[in-house]
């Protein structure tokens, strides 16, 4: 089993290159060099996903569907295409209308317009305990009545399964999560994550055709948390299984997500593979959701060698951005997204030509141990965050408090918003 | 806090219990009275109960008594538990709040008015007063405590149960009896006990709506009590303390048990 397609990271989207955009980058620093050729495509035969094949089927289909509580509106016009095999995810913050939309595809709520489809058919009407659907809990609603095996079973009970079979497939989903030895436990005597695994169980043990995940890991702590999601992963690549998951953790999307969908007030604001949410943001809302960035504001001053000028009042220099997806005119206000993992902090200033350069004082220092976060105020007040990893265990004369040092950054490190 | 026992607190404390159970005390020691004389100590003696046992008219009341209580009480649970249920679940109906309300009324109503209404009724239907009308009157006083018991229980009842059980392919009725009923089993039993006790030591609506046929004991002992003390009442006042202390008893440890094992089990 297994999908067919590959997690891969984001891959630079092929573009007709100037010959002469080069030229820009001779004086500048050996880490903010343009690539020489741009990276191959894809350098292995794996064959593409369906989401960027045009004639996929998508497994659930949802069309322009709107729910209204009242006079809320908790999902607005929503258009979605999952895949076979696919692990989805919901992300957004709390309010957004994720849940609602999941609830919508388990059968929970009904939508007020609009239509969802699963494999063809249509769910309009259809209650949860007909849909070929099954969910996991946020609480993991666990019957605390029943033992472990009990609440495994229950749902092939509902199906009228023959005794042996049950006892086979509870046996199969217990092996599955590693709980074979709490099989006679009840729900009061486990800890959170034996909890967390009974509740995967008990929706996997259907073998349903889609399995939603309610905030799945949101009650674990955060070292349980990072092993359940690599668990998760095995598991849904083992059983070849649709998962959607609605989370508002965005690390926890971007681990296991095959796509991400980002909503806010309701409506989805982009969908895309994790590696382009984060390294090609749409909008100013999911370049701050997911991870964190620095966002210069600036106004375009046109293009030179398909690389964008942007005049702004950070840099004493207009910056140069690659961004060619980004259709802009001359003098339009737009946002430059830099990540600050991107940036480069020295306290030498580079050289005469260096491009995208900022000057500043050292404000803060966080040392995390894996990471040092700089936080550097510039003229305009503003700060700009700088991570720099550590990669060996002692360095010599370290960026302290105060210092002047200079930001740069490359021209493809940063992302235009122009909404 | 301080959560030592202060001599004010325990005076208080003494006051308070002797207040309330001294009489009931009293009149427990006195049915193990040797004397005929209900005030005059005579010696401890246990005849009283043998001559109780022996006594057909309070026998035949008390049987009457308990088979009301069983039954109304059967009639009180299962109405006062849908109520609670409609009450919980179905929304914001029009009216709800006028009818939770009024399920609650009973419970403050004066009983003489809800045992001469409830009389009134049964003349204006033309029904025989007697066994049945009891049993009817006894569900009305107390359904209404079914309701709140049950209804506590459903408001602290996790949704997501009944969803979750829907989602592995139950349909709402299976739902119910599979997930839910055993949930809250615990507060309904709990209420049953609470009905049970209540329709156990009714006089005020009893004696309303009694007939000819059905003399319960409460009735009985009151009547008796008229004509002269006699130490057999007073035994026959024992045991039914007895049975609606443990009545009482039961119904406060199932529906704390039951709080504790949701509130572990919401961790």
């Amino acid at each position: 089993m297994g999908k067919p397609w590959r997690r891969q990271l984001f891959l630079r989207p092929e573009h007709p290159r100037l010959p002469g955009s080069l030229s820009l980058s001779g004086e500048v620093q050996s880490n903010c060099l343009l690539p020489e050729n741009p990276l191959p495509s894809a350098p292995f035969a794996a064959p593409s996903p369906p989401w960027s094949d045009p004639g996929a089927v998508p497994l659930i289909r949802v069309e322009n569907v709107t729910k209204r509580f009242g006079e809320a509106v908790a999902v607005d016009h929503l258009s979605l295409n999952i895949f076979e095999g696919e692990f989805f995810c919901l992300l957004g913050p709390s309010g957004c209308g994720k849940t609602t939309l999941m609830r919508m595809l388990a059968g929970f709520e009904m939508p007020t317009e609009g239509t969802i489809t699963l494999a063809g058919q249509n769910l309009a009407g259809v209650p949860p305990y007909r849909r070929p659907v099954n969910m996991m809990f946020q609480s993991y609603a666990l019957f605390p009545h029943m033992s472990v095996e009990k609440n495994i079973a229950f749902g092939l009970k509902q199906d009228g399964m023959p005794k042996d079979q049950i006892a086979d497939r509870v046996g199969e989903m217990l092996r599955l999560v590693q709980l074979e030895k709490l099989a006679k436990r009840y729900p009061s005597q486990l800890s959170g994550g034996q909890r967390q695994r009974v509740a995967l169980a008990r929706a996997l043990a259907k073998k349903p055709k889609v399995l939603l995940l309610d905030e799945p890991l949101g009650a674990l702590d955060k070292k349980l948390r990072e092993e359940t999601q690599f668990e998760l992963m095995d598991i849904q690549h083992e059983l070849g299984m649709t998962f959607v998951v609605v989370t508002h953790d965005q690390e926890e999307a971007m681990t296991m997500a095959d796509r991400i969908a980002v909503m806010d007030h309701g409506r989805i604001v982009q969908v895309a593979t994790p590696g382009e949410i984060y390294e090609q943001p749409k909008t100013r809302f999911i370049a701050e959701f997911v991870g964190d960035v620095n966002i210069l504001e600036g106004h375009v001053m046109g293009q030179e060698n398909g690389l964008w000028r942007v005049k702004t009042a950070s840099a004493d220099v207009p910056l140069t951005i690659d961004d060619p997806d980004e259709v802009l005119h001359s003098g339009q206000a737009v946002a430059i997204a830099v990540r600050p993992e991107k940036m480069v902090i020295q306290r030498d200033p580079p050289g005469p030509g260096a491009i995208n350069v900022l000057t500043g004082e050292v404000w803060d220092i966080g040392y995390l141990g894996d990471w040092t976060v700089y936080r550097v105020k510039l003229a305009t007040g503003e700060i700009v965050r700088v991570t720099r990893a550590n990669a060996s265990r002692f360095v010599e004369n370290p960026i302290d408090w105060d210092e002047q040092v200079y930001v740069t950054f490359a021209p493809d490190a940063a992302v235009i918003l122009a909404e | 806090m301080n959560r030592r026992l202060s001599l004010f607190n325990v005076t208080s404390l003494v006051i308070g219990f002797a207040f309330l159970y001294l009489p009931i005390l009293l009149l427990v020691i006195y049915s193990f009275n040797a004397s005929r004389l209900v005030t005059v100590w005579g010696g401890f003696s246990t005849q009283w109960y043998g001559a109780l046992f022996r006594n057909q008219a309070l026998m035949e009341a008390a049987w009457v008594t308990l088979r009301i209580a069983l039954l109304s009480a059967t009639f009180a649970t299962i109405l006062g538990t849908l109520a609670a249920l409609a009450l919980t679940r179905y929304g914001r109906f029009p009216g709800r709040t006028l009818f939770t309300g009024m399920v609650y009324a009973p419970m403050v109503m004066p009983e003489v008015i809800t045992g001469l209404s409830l009389l009134l009724f049964f003349v204006a239907i033309d029904l025989d007063r007697g066994f049945w009308t009891i049993t009817l009157a006894h569900t009305t006083l107390t359904m209404c405590f079914v309701t709140v018991v049950v209804q506590s229980r459903l408001m602290t009842f996790d949704r997501s149960l009944e969803e979750a059980a829907m989602d592995l392919g139950a349909p709402p009725m299976r739902t119910f009896f599979t997930v839910t009923l055993p949930l809250i089993a615990p507060s309904i039993v709990a209420g049953f006990l609470l009905a049970f006790t209540l329709s156990m030591d009714d006089l005020v609506i009893a004696s309303f709506n009694a007939g000819p046929g059905a003399t319960t004991l409460p009735i009985k002992i009151y009547s008796q009590v008229r004509l002269g003390l006699s130490p057999e009442v007073n035994a026959a006042s024992a045991i039914l303390i007895g049975i609606v202390t443990l009545g009482v008893i039961s119904a406060t440890l199932i529906s704390k048990r039951s709080v504790l094992r949701s509130r572990r089990n919401a961790h």
